[in-house]
């Protein structure tokens, strides 16, 4: 089989295009986490963030309204959980999975009436230079600022935490929430924060898939990507740059599985979507393994709720 | 002064009867389970518009839509039963079991479930449409119109129905055609906008410049729309999601069968039967032709319409030979109705095997 | 000013209001423990009816289809114990888990493994009859469901691993794996490869109660587990550790780490539960292997055991609650067009307004009066 440059570069545009909403929500999702807090409601913020983004771009017209309302329905939302752990100390997985479950029936109960609704055409940039260079081309060239924007978050996720005061202090939050209480941090406050502002990714994600990859809306259309989102950032070890790669592997196993039906190659379906979340574990074990490793790795509060007495 | 008197009688008779007659017929009332919603613009929508052409006939319906394939559906139909509806149609193949199952306690209701085989009871009845005309349809366009020579096809499971439309659609496209080849894609789902994009990127990474689908969403043709290829509509016309993309679709036409249906019923008329109706009856339609379709494809195209929906021309008129050269259907001989209910073996001249 | 609009600790807040007082309490008041739950399904009535009245329903009418009318008559009300039973048999296995703080939020799958080995099973006696078939099938049931949650429970205890994701991920690979063998090696070859397994015969099939209902034999399943659960509970050591566990943050950290046998065996409980819950399924109302044998009982069963305040006399009372909203969203869908979704809202709210009304488990509020 002649491999064909120009081939190669189009299947990498489509697993980075399918990349995308996993990026977003897993970056998000990153700094909730780093700052102590384990949100599992993430696939119900992205179908908010879906159903929000689209109902205000068919409602309104206005693409940028859609955008940014998608990221305020997600930070709406995630407000709920926010006040229920961090200000009623509410246990996080059963606050979570509420509001998985609850955000994928409000989506559908607001998508009702939104459903078979094409959806508007959403600006590409560069779009001329789509064909001037073999493999690069498709890969740089001709896509939303949304595109641009996920492949670049990693990096200002990373330089975020590590080189900035306040990303400091978000690690300090999730590494050792009573000692940084005790210098004087507002641990709640920071906390808060990151879940917000998770919130507002993993909505943007959502927008993304209703607006942009497929537009149109049906219900529960995120299709579990919520967990993956999830998966990848322990799979990548709480660390932005693996996300980036571990995003291009999970959205591309469907990409390539179909690929792979196409030129007639047999591997049953299943597997290859069951990968991910094989190799997810399979991670887990290795990097907990060492308890050093896995301190130096997880946000040592993880999951814990935090409670000052006074 | 008799005369006047009779004819008086016998007329207001007349107009009791017929009155009570249309009175009693207005209370039949309809039900229809969908298995997605109703603004799928494809498999579910046409059910739908089907259900409202019985409304403008005059009956009461009642619809119940995203009812899942499971134990739950027992449920839902044995309600809907149990609620004065008369006639309930249940749109998907995986309601089969449950449908014969709850026909058979409620003997006065009657069901008809689509694209089953299952008739256990003598007031359930079956129905289908000749899908794969319509693909003969589409191929003989995808034929004349490709220029790579490579169509793509998503498919959603290797049932009869679906293969009955992959070989169709290649031996129409391969008579106009015959360096075409048909490379399948199966997104193991009816109805999933994500995995169907995918897909269809898939393809058209691939090559295919013309893409048709068996799955029914409308993320597929907006794909197509995106990168500039054609597309064919499935069940339902999809020509707003992508006017550049879509040459035509297939719809599918419940409508005048469901009025029938429900007027036999009125009528006191309704009996069991097995339907299987194609372009001829009506239930299978071809939308309007994009003006991208040359002229000579176009009249080719209307002869076709008309010749299959007379009989002069039978979608799979032999001879037809399997992938490995065996011969499936005789020369001037047309495979039966039984051969096409059963369809597993691809024609020759579709890439691959049909997965197990 | 702003900053005290952010709810910093509501204690502050509200102190320089000089309008409430939140105090800690001691200890947990068990009168709220009882009382949450009905405050919370209140609450959750009267946002739903608010949620039904922005939508354009009128929200008595709405309601009143959602929770009477699924349950006005025999037929519903043997339906609610349909859907009730394997919610009442998951929730039981986990309250074991989450009362010694471990998290398995992976019931569902071990459902679904459940599901598949007793599917396996009674397909291997599809033609067959016999009494003793029947019992086989519930058996590699439990085994399917044991052997699934046992992976999450040795990850935890010999390497270390978080249940919650492992147990998660987990989910998602026992759905594929029936998916591909419905698809696959396991559909019926005389069903036209329609993603289908034949239909097992009559002796794998649970007994049904009473004619003309579904409510079948699986119910007895449940409430022996209700029973030796609340046996445990209240009559062994094991069961004691467990409830001191549960009602106190610290000894949280005592109880539940107390040996890795008591892990495993909590896993394995729960495990097996789920698994009968899947044999209910397939060998109860289904009757053979689909794509998806469950509407998302295992996760439901979470809310199920939360709201049942993994109580065994709780969790049969919530998972009637719950199972109600299944219902009602068909029933609210099938006469008044209301979105079958609303199920899922009233179950996340459910759970919310429970979890915020625990809040007043360990605080209370003293109302002190304006002293400006």
């Amino acid at each position: 089989m002649i491999i064909d440059i120009n081939f190669v570069g189009l299947i990498i545009t489509s697993i980075m295009a399918s990349s995308v909403p996993l990026i977003l929500a897993s970056c998000g999702e990153l700094i909730t986490e780093r700052s102590g807090v384990l949100n599992l409601g993430v696939e119900g913020m992205m179908i908010i963030g879906a159903i929000a983004g689209f109902a205000l771009m068919t409602v309104t017209g206005s693409l940028v309204i859609a955008v940014f309302g998608a990221m305020f329905a997600g930070v709406l939302i995630s407000t709920i959980f926010a006040f229920l752990t961090q200000t009623l100390i509410t246990n996080h997985v059963a606050t979570g999975l509420a509001l998985t479950i609850f955000g994928i029936g409000i989506s559908a109960m607001i998508g009702k009436n939104f459903v078979g609704i094409p959806g508007k055409e959403f600006p590409i940039l560069f779009g001329g230079l789509k064909d001037a260079i073999p493999f690069l081309s498709p890969i740089l060239f001709g896509h939303s600022i949304v595109f641009y924007f996920a492949f670049a978050l990693p990096f200002i996720t990373n330089y975020f935490l590590k080189k900035t005061k306040i990303g400091l202090i978000v690690r300090a939050v999730g590494d050792s929430p009573d000692s940084a209480s005790n210098q004087g941090i507002n641990v709640r406050l920071v906390r808060y924060l990151c879940i917000l502002y998770g919130g507002s990714m993993c909505g943007l994600a959502g927008a993304y898939l209703s607006m942009i990859y497929t537009p149109q809306w049906i219900e529960n259309m995120t299709g579990g990507r919520g967990w993956i989102a999830l998966a990848l950032v322990v799979f990548s070890t709480w660390n932005p740059i693996k996300i980036l790669i571990g995003a291009m592997i999970f959205g591309g196993l469907t990409i390539i599985q179909f690929h792979m039906q196409a030129i007639g190659v047999r591997i049953p379906v299943q597997f290859l979507t069951a990968l991910p979340y094989i190799v997810t574990i399979i991670v887990l074990v290795v990097i907990s393994r060492d308890s050093r490793k896995i301190r130096l790795s997880t946000p040592s509060s993880l999951g814990k709720s935090f409670y000052k007495d006074h | 002064m008799h005369k006047t008197l009779i004819r008086s009688f016998v007329s207001s008779l007349v107009f009791l009867f017929t009155f009570t007659v249309t009175a009693v017929a207005k209370d039949v009332k309809a039900a229809f389970v969908y298995i997605g919603p109703t603004g799928d613009h494809g498999w579910t929508y046409q059910h739908d518009v089907g259900r409202k052409a019985v409304e403008a006939a005059g009956y009461k319906t009642t619809y119940v839509e995203g009812v899942p394939e499971s134990a739950d559906a027992e449920r839902v139909l044995r309600q809907l039963a149990n609620s004065g509806h008369n006639i309930i149609f249940t749109t998907s193949f995986g309601y089969m079991n449950p449908t014969n199952k709850v026909a058979k306690e409620f003997p006065n209701v009657k069901f008809e479930h689509a694209t089953g085989y299952k008739r256990e009871h003598a007031n359930v009845s079956t129905y289908a449409a000749r899908f794969y005309e319509g693909r003969t349809i589409l191929g003989t366009i995808a034929g004349s119109m490709t220029k790579s020579n490579v169509i793509g096809y998503v498919a959603s499971f290797p049932i009869p129905e679906v293969i009955r439309g992959i070989n169709s659609f290649t031996l129409a496209a391969q008579k106009v055609n015959p360096n075409i080849k048909t490379k399948i894609v199966w997104a193991f789902t009816w109805y999933d906008p994500g995995k169907e994009a995918e897909a269809a990127k898939a393809l058209i990474d691939q090559g295919a410049d013309i893409i048709a689908q068996h799955t029914d969403s409308t993320a597929i043709v907006q794909i197509a729309e995106k990168a500039g290829i054609f597309a064919f509509g499935q069940a339902s016309d999809m020509d707003k999601f992508a006017p550049k993309a879509v040459l035509t679709s297939v719809e599918n036409n419940w409508g005048p069968y469901y009025v029938d249906r429900v007027k036999a019923l009125a009528n006191g008329t309704w009996k069991q039967k097995d339907t299987w109706h194609g372009i001829g009856d009506g239930m299978v339609v071809i939308s309007d032709l994009d003006s991208a379709i040359p002229a000579d494809v176009r009249t080719k195209v209307n002869q076709l319409k008309k010749d299959l929906a007379s009989g002069k021309v039978h979608s799979f008129t032999g001879p037809i030979y399997d992938q490995q050269g065996n011969l499936m259907v005789a020369e001037g001989k047309t495979a039966d109705d039984g051969m096409l209910a059963g369809m597993m073996t691809y024609v020759k001249g579709v890439e691959g095997d049909i997965p197990k | 000013m702003l900053v005290r609009l952010l709810p910093r600790n509501l204690e502050y807040l509200w102190e320089e209001q000089k309008l409430i007082k939140i105090v800690k309490r001691d200890h947990p008041s068990r009168a709220i423990f009882f009382l949450t739950p009905v405050l919370a399904i209140f609450l959750t009535l009267v946002a739903g009816g608010l949620i039904f009245y922005i939508l354009g329903f009128k929200p008595f009418e709405a309601l009143k289809f959602f929770f009477i009318v699924p349950i006005a008559d025999m037929y519903g009300f043997s339906e609610l114990l349909l859907k009730a039973t394997p919610l009442c048999l998951i929730a039981i296995g986990l309250s074991f888990c989450f009362k010694s703080n471990n998290w398995n939020i992976g019931a569902e799958g071990q459902l679904t493994f459940g599901a598949i080995v007793s599917g396996g099973v009674a397909l291997l006696f599809y033609e067959q009859e016999g009494f003793y078939i029947l019992p086989i099938v519930i058996v590699a049931g439990a085994i399917g469901g044991m052997l699934y949650a046992s992976i999450p429970a040795i990850l935890k205890t010999y390497f270390n691993t978080n249940e919650i994701l492992v147990s998660l991920m987990l989910v998602y690979v026992s759905k594929l794996i029936l998916d591909y063998l419905v698809v696959g090696p396991w559909s019926n070859p005389e069903g036209f490869n329609f993603p289908e397994t034949r239909q097992f015969s009559e002796s794998a099939r649970l007994p049904l109660l009473v004619e003309g209902l579904r409510i079948h034999a699986g119910i007895f399943l449940a409430l022996a587990a209700v029973v030796m659960s609340w046996f445990i509970f209240y009559k062994t050591y094991l069961g004691f550790q467990m409830k001191v566990s549960g009602f106190s943050l610290k000894t949280a950290k005592y109880a539940g780490y107390k040996g890795k046998k008591m892990i495993i065996l909590v896993f394995l409980i729960s495990g097996a539960c789920a698994g009968l819950a899947g044999v209910g399924e397939i060998t109860g109302p289904i009757g053979q292997l689909h794509r998806e044998v469950s509407p998302d009982y295992g996760f439901t069963a979470i809310i199920v055991a939360f709201l049942g305040r993994l109580n065994p006399v709780g969790i049969i009372f919530a998972s009637l609650v719950v199972a109600i909203t299944y219902l009602g969203a068909e029933t609210a869908q099938i006469f008044m067009q209301i979105p079958k979704y609303t199920g899922q809202v009233f179950q996340g709210m459910i759970l919310f307004f429970l979890l915020a009304s625990d809040y007043l488990l360990f605080f209370k509020i003293k109302f002190i009066g304006s002293k400006k």
